[in-house]
């Protein structure tokens, strides 16, 4: 038996990745990373600022996200996200830009917990990557 | 009856309005391709965003303490109504028709002595209601920088409504747009967003979900979000009406100018005939006369 899975991200604008060859997804979950392999159990989960990483037969794929939900039901993966970026096409000035908003952000006095946990949790992704 | 020279003066200005309509025409038709092809694209996001919401929510243990934008604040005093419309004319009944949808449902909402607030996302349903419900507009949004329906702005107006809803400015909040169906038919929309319609039937899979972390944590991170989602693909529904219902209306009136045309023009070569017989029938009886 195959040990594949299919995969969807959409964001509000459009389907943005359908691939149904997937062997592994590494999403970054709330609660820390998570790994999804077939036949997971169904489970229901939101991310916070990190790299997906999809894992298949046919190259492993990269994207940076900021928020979204993830779904695993019945061997489907749904990841539901607001932004997200193709880790091979983003260069370094599309990062640098990316990384001064969120910066700006966390620096920010006015915002609750929340909003500066997730803006620290951004800057330290990106300033990963660069 | 007109003179020969009023009349070729009309007929002028009704073909150039003809060129305008027909260069709106074909502009809207180009428009609507892309909106209706970002409508249709938009739509996997909000409904997949639908059923994580049902499935949460069947799946919540504890009812009673569900989040406020899930189950309401309990009463139904303060209603929310986001009317959301065009910010450019000339588009048919596309506006008028949300609108006329809107009104019906505030008069309701004041025969029934609840109290009323409105926002407007556009500045023509701006125009049309603050004559009659001047004093229930709270805000009145415009996007007219913004070329295309995009989340940002959705979520700018999403979040201003969470806001005031968790500020206890209201209970019931609905949102006003219209169904994009073809270019000719669309369906003008009220759909409550706050608190949510669980109407639809119970999803028949009952299988239980893990949770990470638990439901209610999810809850009410999502439901913000859902909110925006929803106004978001009332956006992009609205955009891609907006083009179809302006695309037919143009077509009818390229149509109608080409038919006054027609009738100016035969109207001008009769008056030319009746004036040429006329200048004959003066020079034939002064020669008679003679």
């Amino acid at each position: 038996m195959s040990e594949e899975f299919k995969v969807e991200i959409v964001n509000p604008e459009k389907s943005f990745l359908v691939k149904d060859d997937v062997s592994e997804v590494v999403v970054p979950a709330f609660e820390g990373e998570m790994g999804i392999l077939k036949d997971h159990i169904s489970i229901i989960s939101f991310l916070k600022p990190g790299i997906i990483k999809i894992l298949s037969k046919s190259g492993d794929e990269n994207y940076y996200v900021e928020d979204g939900i993830v779904e695993f039901k019945n061997n489907n993966l749904s990841i539901l996200t607001s932004t997200i970026f193709n880790l091979a096409d983003m260069d370094k000035s599309k990062q640098q830009d990316l990384l001064k908003q969120a910066e700006e952000e966390a620096n920010k006095t006015d915002i609750n917990d929340q909003s500066k946990y997730l803006a620290d949790q951004k800057v330290e992704v990106l300033k990963t990557l660069n | 009856m007109a003179s020969l020279d009023d009349l070729k003066k009309r007929i002028a200005s009704v073909k150039s309005t003809q060129k305008i309509t027909k260069a709106m025409k074909m502009v809207a038709a180009a428009k609507l391709r892309r909106a209706q092809e970002s409508a249709e694209k938009g739509r996997p996001y909000s409904e997949k965003m639908n059923n994580v919401i049902l499935n949460l929510s069947n799946g919540i243990s504890d009812k009673e303490n569900a989040p406020k934008l899930l189950s309401g604040t309990g009463q139904e005093k303060t209603y929310l109504c986001v009317v959301m419309t065009s910010d450019r004319g000339l588009c048919g009944g596309f506006n008028s028709n949300i609108i006329k949808k809107a009104k019906s449902y505030f008069a309701k909402i004041l025969d029934e002595g609840k109290e009323l607030k409105i926002i407007t996302v556009g500045s023509k349903g701006n125009d049309q209601l603050k004559r009659v419900y001047g004093d229930k507009i709270i805000e009145n949004i415009s996007f007219k920088e913004s070329k295309n329906a995009n989340y940002f702005d959705a979520d700018k107006v999403g979040k201003m409504v969470i806001e005031k809803f968790e500020a206890g400015e209201f209970d019931v909040c609905t949102i006003f747009y219209n169904q994009f169906k073809n270019v000719i038919t669309q369906i003008p929309q009220a759909q409550q967003i706050i608190p949510l319609n669980n109407e639809e039937e119970e999803s028949s899979s009952e299988e239980s979900y893990e949770f990470e972390p638990d439901e209610d944590e999810i809850l009410s991170n999502l439901l913000p979000k859902n909110i925006s989602t929803q106004i978001f693909k009332a956006m992009l529904e609205n955009s891609a009406s907006e083009q179809g219902s302006r695309m037919s209306a143009m077509d009818n009136a390229t149509r109608n100018a080409g038919e006054m045309v027609d009738k100016l023009t035969i109207e001008y070569n009769r008056s030319r005939q009746a004036a040429i017989t006329k200048e004959l029938i003066e020079i034939i009886s002064g020669a008679e006369s003679l």
